[in-house]
């Protein structure tokens, strides 16, 4: 799913990675604790967070992670956004719950981009 | 010319320092991109590598890391200065963690650091003296 298609899907704010808006993806990993993303995400992956540090973006960048999310309206902080323009790394706000966010994008066929064992 | 040393840089981390942590490993994974390895090895060494450096900020006082690369090997070495690991086997064990509620916040302190380090090395050596600090050896194998 294109990631224009996804900010419509969940009524989001690109903040960073307008340029980004035709990228596709196929899978999202949700998660708050940065470890888990290092441990389980797959690269490419969306990664859909209520962490809005610079960390979140950091952790993006070392595994690989395609795009964030943030999700309940929250917004990045400044440093978070600096560095996601560096990487060219697509933010956007999402006003949805996690459940609300990830459900969408689960009944529109995107897969687990985590690989945490069944 | 197994082990002619292709490249070599000394970086340090100040512990407790939060708005600079992820910076080295950040730098080391553009120089091995930069290098040329194989993107899944480059991942690899940078997800030890952060954890690691996520380590020293949290729970040391200040650490060096040395990043020494060959053709065949990437080897990042860790030695920090600080409180040390009293029990390595405890802490190498999934979900065990000493952060406190404002390193959670920040989204680590799940206690999957140590065990994501090793998982992502193919050499990995901890050693710990309890009040002096700790070391680690990671090493990534170029395929
Ligand atoms: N460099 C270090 N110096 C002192 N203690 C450390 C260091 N690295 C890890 N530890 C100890 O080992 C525990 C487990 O580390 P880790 O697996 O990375 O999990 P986490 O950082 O999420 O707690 C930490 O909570 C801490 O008590
Ligand atoms: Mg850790």
């Amino acid at each position: 799913m294109k990631l224009t298609e996804i900010k419509e899907l969940l009524d989001a704010e690109v903040i960073t990675g307008a340029n980004r808006l035709e990228d596709d993806f196929q899978e999202v990993c949700s998660a708050d604790l940065m470890s888990d993303v290092l441990a389980f995400a797959t690269p490419g992956t969306i990664l859909v967070t209520g962490l809005t540090n610079v960390q979140s973006v950091i952790t993006a960048h070392v595994a690989e992670v395609g795009a964030i999310i943030y999700i309940r309206g929250k917004h990045p902080e400044e440093d978070a956004i600096k560095l996601a323009k560096q990487k060219n790394l697509p933010l956007l706000a999402s006003p949805l719950s996690m459940f609300e966010a990830c459900g969408r994008l689960y009944a529109k066929g995107l897969k687990s981009g985590s690989n945490t064992p069944k | 010319m197994e082990d002619e040393v292709l490249f070599f840089q000394e970086f340090s981390i100040m512990g407790k320092d939060f708005s600079n942590a992820g910076t080295v490993s950040t730098q080391i994974k553009a120089i091995l991109k930069e290098i040329g390895f194989d993107p899944v090895i480059v991942r690899r060494a940078a997800i030890a590598a952060y954890e690691a450096e996520m380590n020293v900020v949290m729970y040391a006082d200040r650490g060096v890391v040395r990043l020494r690369v060959t053709p065949h090997k990437i080897n990042i070495e860790l030695e920090d200065e600080g409180q040390g690991i009293e029990d390595i086997e405890l802490a190498m064990q999934e979900g065990y963690s000493t952060a406190t509620p404002e390193m959670r916040e920040m989204g680590f302190g799940a206690g999957m650091g140590l065990p994501n380090i090793k998982r992502n090395s193919d050499e990995f050596e901890i050693t710990s003296e309890r009040g002096k600090g700790t070391r680690l050896n990671i090493v990534i194998n170029a395929r």
